[in-house]
């Protein structure tokens, strides 16, 4: 038992310096190595951070929590539900990084901070759909109850994030619109500052998922220890 | 035929009591002619406001009361041990979510009409025909709030949660069936046939066959204590 959890904390430990050292890379990359942009200027290079976090909020993120918690309704392992608190609140982080960097970009660049394109507006919406499974997780005590029921929404808002993109799209390909993409022709060394951060950014979210679902584990042993002594002294001042 | 029977027994039920205490139908009725009736005063006086602004109004005061009808099924039933009553039923989960669905789409639906019979006087609109489309655009638009708000009133009334969250949870999932409702209806409210409206009705009926196939294969986790 000890010698496998020394492993654990070794294999832990060379993710976070793995990871540490390939974001100080992906930071150098796109600060100091990538070219600057002509028309957009240094403010082109906040997208080697927004779209590597737009890629993890709509990437693995939420499908893991999707997974995880048919994961833990079939099985009932509250080692799954654990997993899917994780990801879901690492996802809403980036998710929120996606959304300040988008109109923090586009203001500059196409003259407002928001457009109704289908990707930031699915972007917002999915914010708001895993806020709610974060808010539904803080209201809801622990134990097996919260699981279920998160993982109902989790389940529930996964598959609902693919029908909202299309009814966005649907909507707007109906409508005039008013900026046509962002579209900027990229240096070579332009995209490998991109594919180092996405990279990155994906060994970030892995690193801070094993870290989040591991201290919630200590957290539910804790409420465990916690529970187990008031039931003693109880027991112990009755009798 | 027994298994519809006993799912309408449930409807019949919550509808019976909502009925006889009737002060939740009232405040989402009155809740629904309010919203209309305060967005009015965002728009420019003496200027005709546009379909697409007038259907947004409609959808808002529609959703809007519909929460309230679905937040009390099962906040009602918490009441005095009613939903543990309702679970010791000799019946099949699903049965108990379907009687409840049938329950809520009846009160989302009428209270929808009388939304639209208020809208429609007010802002001067003439429907004609058109009735036919938006009242089979009101079933498939209660069908899917009836679903998931169902579902997710059954979430939060497992956390005690009050109804302003049931809003929280429930309003992101709905993106779809308001971006496809409002859509339909302006054109409707603009004079044109449902035939129009292209996919924007079909989308509606695939998203309500999607979260009712979803919301039956996950009830039974919701309430299983």
């Amino acid at each position: 038992m000890d010698l496998e959890r020394k492993r654990l904390g070794v294999a832990t430990g060379t993710l976070v310096i793995i990871t540490f050292s390939l974001v100080l890379v992906a930071l150098t990359a796109a600060l100091v190595l990538a070219p600057r942009e002509l028309q957009m200027g240094d403010i082109q290079r906040l997208f080697y951070f927004h779209m590597p976090s737009a890629w993890i909020a709509l990437g693995p993120a939420f499908t893991v929590v999707f997974a995880l918690s048919i994961a833990y309704l079939v099985t009932g392992k509250l080692k799954y539900d654990r997993w899917a608190a994780a990801s879901a609140e690492i996802g809403v982080i980036f998710t929120t990084v996606t959304l300040l960097t988008g109109p923090l970009w586009a203001k500059p660049v196409w003259g407002v901070y928001w457009t109704w394109e289908p990707r930031l507006t699915t972007t917002l919406v999915l914010w708001f759909i895993y806020v709610g499974y974060l808010l539904l997780r803080a209201i809801a005590g622990e134990g097996p109850r919260r699981a279920r029921l998160s993982a109902v929404y989790g389940i529930v808002g996964w598959i609902d994030v693919p029908i909202v993109f299309l009814s966005i799209w649907l909507w707007r390909t109906l409508h005039p619109r008013l900026l046509t993409g962002s579209g900027f022709s990229m240096d070579s060394r332009m995209l490998a500052a991109l594919m180092v951060s996405l990279v990155a950014f994906t060994l970030l979210y892995v690193c801070l998922l094993v870290l989040r679902a591991r201290t919630l584990a200590v957290e539910a042993t804790l409420s465990g220890l916690r529970a187990e002594i008031r039931r003693r002294n109880r027991r112990g001042g009755g009798s | 035929m027994a298994f519809f029977s006993q799912a309408w027994t449930i409807a019949r039920k919550d509808l019976l009591t909502e009925l006889r205490g009737a002060s939740t139908i009232i405040s989402m009725v009155l809740l629904g002619l309010l919203v209309v009736l305060v967005f009015n005063f965002g728009a420019d006086p003496g200027v005709e406001s546009a379909a697409l602004a007038r259907s947004g109004v409609l959808w808002a005061a529609f959703l809007f009361s519909g929460v309230i009808a679905v937040g009390r099924s099962f906040a009602s039933e918490r009441e005095a041990g009613c939903l543990d009553g309702l679970l010791l039923c000799p019946v099949d989960r699903a049965l108990i979510y379907l009687g409840k669905l049938i329950g809520n789409f009846i009160l989302v639906f009428a209270t929808g009409v009388v939304i639209l019979l208020f809208f429609t006087v007010i802002y001067n609109v003439s429907l004609g025909l058109g009735w036919l489309g938006i009242l089979l655009l009101l079933v498939l638009a209660s069908v899917g709030l009836a679903t998931l708000g169902t579902l997710f009133a059954a979430v939060a009334a497992g956390v005690r949660a009050r109804d302003a969250l049931l809003t929280v949870f429930i309003f992101p999932l709905l993106v779809p069936l308001v971006i496809a409702a409002a859509h339909t209806s302006t054109l409707l409210l603009d004079g044109k046939g449902l035939g129009a409206a292209g996919f924007w009705p079909w989308l509606l009926v695939v998203y309500d066959a999607i979260f009712l196939a979803v919301s039956f294969m996950v009830f039974d986790f919701v309430v299983e204590d």
